[in-house]
Formats: C-alpha cells, structure tokens, sequence
C-alpha cells in the first residue's frame, strides 16, 4: 500500500506573545490525507484551518512556531523545527494553491516565467524544456489557447485563469501533496465550478492527495471525500463526507451545518447557534417604534426605469473615447416592506445599479424614484434620508479613526433626530444593542471588533438616520456562516418589524432563496429573468438562471435531515 | 502606445507653454528693460524711441509671441551682467552641474538600493536599527552642514581633498568634463558626497518600505510555498516590484538636483547652474532668472516623461493590452 500524501499527529501551533504567555492557534490535531483523496478543513475565521495550512508549508508568521506533533509527508517525516525534511522538498513534493488568483501570480513576470522558474529551480530543466512542460502544465489544466497565454503577464487573464496557472505551477513538480487555501473563495459560481471539477480531476488521475481548507460546505460537499471539522484550533468531528454533513454528531458541527443557507428549501428564519438576549429583542422594539413603524413609515415604492449607466474612459488628445455600458436598460420596483433580490456574476452590473440608487454613481438615461420622488445623484434631504446603503466588506467601511458612538451618532446630529448630543448618543447606545451588540461597544474603535460584529455596526449606522430603504450589497459575502445567519436574521427582523425595504444584492443563490420576497437575475448588465422567489427556484425560465441554479455548489447533493419548518 | 506618448508630449507642450508664458511675464515686467538701458538723464522722448525700436509697446501677445519664436530659436536673451548671451552661460555651466548630479544619482542608488534591502531582509538586526538611526540623522541634517563638516575633516584637517572648484577640466566639443582628469574626480568626491547623502537616505527608506510591503504580498507567499531559493525570492521577485516607486522619486530627484543644487555648489564653489542662478539673482539679472525657470520647467517636463515611459517598461499592465 503506499503510503498516506499526508499524516498529522498530534499537531500543535503556538504564538508565544511578547509579554510571555503563549496562544495556542492549533492544538492536538491528528489527520491523514491518502493519494488521491480530498481532504476538506472546515471551520470558521480563528478555528486554525489556515495555520496548519501554513504550517505544512513552512509559511507560518513569525513568532509562530510548531510547538509538538509530528507530520508526515508521503511516508517520510518532516523536521517540525526546520520545516524540511530528506527527499521531500517544498514545492515539488508539496504545492500550494492560493485563495486570491488576483495577488497570488507576480505582476511583473509572464506565466511562463512563473512556471518555469520552479521546475528549473527543482528539477534542473533547461529554458526550453522547462518552457516544453509549462505548455503542457497549462494544457492539463485546461486554458484556452496554451502557446499565447505562455507570454502573457498576470493582468491579461481572467479569474479563472490565474486560478488555473496557479494550480499548474502548483502541479508542475509532480507533489505528493497539494494545499489549497480556499482555492475557489474568489471567484464566481460558474468558474468555481470549473476550478472544482480541475481540482477534483488531479486527485482521481494523478492520485495526488489534496487537503482542502475551506469555509464553505458547500464545497466540501461538491468534491471532497472526507472532512474534518475544526473549531478553536481542535478537531471537533472527522469522517467521510456524507457521514459528517448528514448527520452530524458532535454539537457544534449540528450548529455550523445547519447555519448553512439551503437552496432546496425556505425556512422562516436561519438557524443560529446562539440564542440573542431579552435585551436586544427589547431595543429592537423601540427602534421600531422610533422609525414609526405601521403603515405610515413605510417607503414609497422604490421604482427603477430603463436605468443604463455607462463608464466613460475619455481619451487624450488622441485616444478615442471608449465607453463601457454596465448597465443596460434594467427595470424593475421594489415594493414597501419588501425584500427584493438582484442575483448575478461578477461583472454583471448589480453593483453598479446598487451605487446609482444609493447615489454614488450617476445614471447615464433612465430614471430612479422612491415614492415617486426622483432620486439621482442629485437628491433632496428626504431621499437621502430614507435610503442608506450597507457595504460589502466590513473592514473598509467604517473609519478606523472614529470611535463607533461618533460613527453612528453623525447621521442622527445631521439629519436633527436628536435635540440634544446626549440623545444621538443614547440613540446610538439603542441601535448598537438592537444590532445584537453592548452599549458599551460604542466607547471603542471599529479595529477591536470582528468581520461580523463590524457588518452589524455598519447597519446600525445605515439604521441611524431612520430610513426606509436599505441597499444591502453583498452585506454578508465575507462572513462566517453562522455570522452570516444572525446578520440575515437581523436584516428580517428589521423588515418584519420595522417595515424597510431592501434591496439585497448577492452572488449567493442559497442566501437570496432566504431571503428576499422576488428576484432578479443579472447578466451583462441586463435583468434576464424577474420572478417571485419560489416560483424562480421551482421553474426558472431563462437558460441562464437554470445554469447558474445548476451551478451553486450546496449540501442538498447530500441527504440531511429533514429540518422542522 | 503611440496615443499614450502623443497624448504625454501634448500634455508637455502644455505646460512648457504655461512655463514659457511665467517667463515672458518675468522677463518683460520685471522692472523696466527700458529703464534699465537708458542712460539716466534720457528724455521721455528718447525713452518712447527706445521702446518702439525695442518692440515693446506692441500689445503683450504679439509680444509674447515674439518671446516664444526666439525662445525657440535658442535665443534667450543677453546677460544684464556681463552682457553675453544666457544661452551660453547656461551651457559653459551646465557640464558642472550635470557631472556633479549624475555622480551623486550613482552613489545615492548603489549604496541605498542595497541597505534598504538589507534592512527590509533582517527587520529587527542591530545593524538595521543602526543604519535606520543614523539614516534620521542624514535625513534631518541641512546640506550646509553636511558640506562643511566633510570639508572640515577631509579638505582643512586631513588634506586629502580639494574643499572648492572642479580641479583641471577637458573640454570636449563644447563641453567641460572633471571626469578625465585626477583632480577632476578628487574635487568630485566631497560636494558629490554632501549631494547625494539626502537622496541616498530617501532611496532606502523607501526601498525599506517596500520592499517590507512585497515580502508580506500573496505572491511572495507562493514563491516560498514553491520553494524557490530565498536570494531568487528577494533580489529578482520582490526587488523588481519594490523599485517601482523608487523609479519616480529618482527621477523627480534628479531633477530637484540640477535645479536646486544651490546649497552644495554654493559650498563647494562649484561652477554649476545654482552658482549662476545665485549670481543672477543678487545682481537682478532678470535674462538669467526668465532663462532658468525656463530651464528647470523644461528639465522637468522631459524628466517625468522618461519617467513615464521607464514605468511602461518595467509594469506590463501599463502596456496596451494586445493579447
């Protein structure tokens, strides 16, 4: 029998810290990888899947170091101190594959170069045979036209493509052993799929063994044989595929799976793993109430007319004017208190019809009005008022050098909600605890918060000028799932009880099905398909929502429980 | 490519018109030219005389105009001081200058390109800290100063080195060069020490801090996950993308050199443009003044264009995208 890709035991990572004590970032993992096998690593952010990628790499930040534990890399033992060992070398028995194909290629260097280097470098190839197999390597993993690509630099492909020379120059030596760090979390549905399928196809032909740390089980789902799922840098449940997804054992692997958005069917609210507070159910209650709530508070229907916005590269003196259209004449109405979805790819427009209702792009014809009253980038008070938007990332949104209380206490001083500043501070006290968060948490910067205690202050903030529309975009893409789950949650709530509209922007089929009352699928800047939720996902019309629906990679291939609706 | 350059050299004609227009207000409205050439005791007579044969009371533009076509022609105009052609002040002492900037540029970059590398391969070494230390302090330090205190050890203490001028010079065509003779170069090394020692600290600490930024990129992390060799890594990988920026700041360097070299020539007597410009201006010489900023504006307009066509060499996403 030959012997295991990979075999962890007892692996443990620490970070001694300058004042002497030490975090323990993975403790006590034990784990085998077989050839030919796809081993997924589950968790969410700080549960250590990275670290041990990092760690079988030999890329582990300073000052981590791997304290105890012994790995093994196609039978033969590697140094934990030195991160070598004899006849395994890093990059030709072991590959990598990053998460962001858009960092992971050097800028300033042709595909060629960057493939060659690594094979001349370890197998001593001359430039001409190393340039041979580079052609071959960028056959195998199936880019189109392989000769011209080779002298192209990173800028001139696609997504997809990176991703694919990255796994080339992963394979190019012939590893034991691949690492792939979220390999698909940056691209869209329909190249994810094909990236799968590639990485899928190495591990069946090539019998290489693949550990796969991933945050989303869908994924695991598609293409791994085998999943370990991990929680605080320790190993809570491991085993075959079906058998863990299906029916999860340990409780919080019940917890995270269930967290996840289900495609097949709609459930009134996700299920969370922690229950939230009397407190923040109280908050919620007066921040209705302060909105209005009822009837009367309810936005006016949010009408988009024939929108085309288009971006303009005037040329020079002698460069023609080149003008991309991003959207092409969309069309559609939000109702009050409804949730309306706008699905697509990357590139398909939905941003930018998201920017030019929030005002921040400017429509090139077409119109955009909110009970009737025009709002283009040039907007009455009012508008203004009643439609905040809710950014993607989290990080990037709020400013770093604004304590969260200043953050979300301006809007309610602009807008004169508050007579007094200690009001707009109380104001601000009550929103952050209707987010779920302590009233305390004002008194700090954004820096000491995570990616999901950020999302919510950012929605406290979009709530504190009392608007009746929100513009969610992408509101939830880079958070954990069970994060994900609260922040949708709240979105919900805030819908039910305080009647808002939203307009919901994502890539994600799963989340949207959730979420909104109707959807609309985007493609090259046009809506292709309009319909209310239930009947898209029961009888999709287009050809290219039934691909895309096609596509989305879930845990509905494996058979779960049934959940009580 | 072609409409990139076409649209860069429009853009320079701009400002070089803009420039040209600064200097034409200069040369003509700074004090009176008339006033300046007329004896003292002439009659308004004879002034107006003077003006109509001199072409200055025709409206500003024609004038203008006029400037522009002998600005064009190489004429800028005679000297108030020592009434010879600016044209040719300004070559006799450009050799100086350039020579002067060019050793400077030289040390400056294979001295700090190196350090900063250094310093960005071993963050926390003694030497490191040392070197970032003493790098404050020559960031810090006036020029003047620097200058006289080498001048003070090498020049007045030791005697090793002349402490003014350019030592024996060859002229070659219609230029003056130190480069070929023994003095030339000894009289070289102190200004271009106390020039360069400003932009040598700039270059590293710039250099430092990217090089910092790219040894942290995704792209570096792949190389090492491919286990390349950590030289191949740092001095052709990372090394090409940190001395991006280093590419303009030299260049814009280079030019503030030749311009404002004043200080270190003023030091070190040398008899570059900055000691002619320092000339010009305590004797009112406005010919010279109008001609220098002409000069400076010009330099600078040329400079950022090799600048811009240096970054469309090294970056292929600044190339037109043919593939």
């Amino acid at each position: 029998m030959k012997p295991a890709a990979l075999s962890i035991t007892d692996l443990t990572v620490d970070y001694p810290l300058a004042d002497g004590s030490v975090v323990t970032a993975v403790s006590g993992v034990n784990l085998t990888v077989a050839p030919g096998e796809i081993h997924a690593l589950v968790g969410e952010s700080g549960a250590g899947k990275t670290t041990i990628g990092n760690a079988l790499m030999g890329l582990l930040q300073a000052p981590g170091r791997v304290a105890k534990g012994r790995i093994e890399i196609g039978g033969k033992p590697v140094d934990i101190r030195t991160g070598r060992t004899d006849g395994i070398v890093q990059g030709k028995d072991v590959g990598a594959i990053f998460q962001d194909p858009m960092t992971s290629l050097n800028p300033l260097f042709t595909v060629e170069s960057q493939l060659g280097e690594t094979m001349r470098h370890h197998l001593g190839l001359s430039r001409a045979e190393a340039r041979r197999r580079s052609l071959e390597l960028l056959r195998a993993v199936g880019i189109p036209e392989p000769e011209r690509r080779l002298k192209s630099y990173p800028h001139q492909l696609s997504g997809g493509q990176r991703q694919r020379v990255v796994i080339a120059a992963a394979l190019c030596c012939g590893p034991k052993l691949i690492i792939a760090d979220e390999p698909t979390t940056a691209l869209d549905v329909s190249v994810q799929a094909q990236i799968l399928k590639l990485i899928r196809g190495l591990a069946d032909e090539r019998g290489v063994g693949i550990l796969l740390v991933t945050h989303n089980m869908g994924v695991v789902a598609e293409v791994a044989d085998r999943v370990t799922i991990m929680l605080k840098g320790q190993v809570v449940e491991s085993g075959p595929v079906a058998e863990v997804l299906g029916a999860p054992q340990h409780a919080y692997a019940k917890a995270l799976i269930g967290a996840v958005p289900r495609v097949d069917v709609k459930l009134p609210r996700l299920p969370v793993p922690a229950q939230e507070s009397p407190g923040t159910a109280a908050a919620r209650e007066q921040v209705r109430a302060r909105m209005g709530g009822g009837e009367e508070a309810k936005a006016g229907v949010l009408s988009v007319d024939n929108l085309v916005v288009e971006y303009g590269a005037r040329g020079g003196f002698f460069g023609g004017s080149r003008v991309f259209r991003a959207v092409k004449g969309v069309s559609f109405t939000v109702e009050p208190g409804e949730i309306f979805g706008l699905v697509g790819e990357s590139g398909c427009g939905k941003t930018t019809v998201a920017n030019t209702i929030a005002g921040l792009a400017k429509p090139t014809s077409g119109s955009v009005t909110l009970g009737g009253l025009p709002i283009g980038a040039k907007r009455g008070g009012v508008a203004r008022k009643a439609l905040q938007m809710v950014f993607q990332d989290p990080y990037s949104a709020l400013n770093p050098r604004l304590r969260v209380t200043t953050a979300i206490a301006e809007p309610i001083a602009f807008y004169h909600l508050a007579a007094t500043k200690a009001e707009a501070v109380e104001d601000a006290a009550l929103l952050l605890e209707s987010v779920g968060l302590d009233r305390e948490a004002g008194a700090r910067f954004p820096h000491a918060f995570s990616g999901g205690q950020r999302q919510r202050i950012a929605i406290a903030r979009a709530l504190a000028p009392r608007p009746r529309f929100l513009v969610c975009d992408e509101p939830t893409s880079s958070l954990d799932v069970s994060v994900q789950a609260q922040i949708l949650n709240l979105l919900k709530d805030l819908r039910d009880l305080a009647g808002l509209s939203i307009l919901f922007i994502s890539h994600d089929l799963a989340v949207v099905r959730q979420m909104c009352d109707r959807i609309a699928v985007m493609k090259s800047g046009e809506i292709v398909e309009q319909a209310p939720t239930e009947e898209l996902f029961a009888a999709p019309s287009h050809p290219y929502t039934r691909e895309l629906l096609s596509l989305v990679p879930s845990l509905d291939k494996i058979a779960r429980e049934p959940v009580a609706v | 490519m072609i409409a990139s350059i076409g649209s860069r050299l429009g853009q320079a004609v701009l400002v070089m018109l803009a420039v040209t227009a600064i200097a034409f207000v200069m040369f003509r409205y700074v004090g009176d030219p008339v006033a300046m050439m007329s004896r003292e005791d002439a009659s308004p007579a004879e002034k107006a005389e003077l003006r109509a044969s001199l072409g200055l009371d025709r409206p500003a533009i024609v004038q203008y105009g006029d400037f522009l076509g002998r600005t064009l022609k190489g004429d800028l105009g005679i000297s108030f001081r020592n009434q010879r052609p600016v044209v040719d002040l300004l070559a006799e002492r450009l050799p100086a200058t350039l020579e002067l900037v060019i050793v400077a540029t030289l040390l400056s970059l294979s001295v700090g390109i190196p350090i900063g590398v250094y310093c960005a391969l071993k963050p926390d070494g003694a030497l490191t800290r040392a070197i970032q230390t003493i790098s404050l302090v020559g960031i810090s330090m006036p020029t003047f100063v620097t200058g006289i205190g080498l001048i003070l050890i090498f020049a007045v203490t030791l005697r090793w080195l002349p402490s003014f001028g350019r030592g024996d010079v060859v002229q070659i065509g219609g230029w003056s060069t130190g480069f070929l003779t023994r003095s030339g170069w000894a009289s070289l090394i102190l200004p271009s020490i106390t020039l360069a020692l400003y932009q040598l600290t700039l270059i590293m600490r710039l250099v430092r801090a990217e090089m910092i930024d790219v040894l942290s990129s995704d792209y570096i992390r792949f190389a090492k996950a491919r286990g390349l060799p950590s030289r191949y890594i740092n001095f052709r990988l990372a090394l090409r993308n940190a001395l991006m920026p280093v590419v303009t700041v030299t260049g814009l360097q280079i030019g503030s050199l030749i311009a404002f070299a004043i200080v270190t020539e003023t030091v070190f007597q040398w008899p570059g443009m900055g000691l002619l410009f320092i000339q010009a201006v305590s004797f009112a010489d406005v010919p010279v003044m109008a001609a220098y900023l002409l000069f400076v504006g010009f330099l600078f307009v040329v400079i950022n264009m090799i600048v811009d066509l240096t970054y469309t060499l090294i970056d292929p996403r600044l190339r037109t995208r043919r593939a």
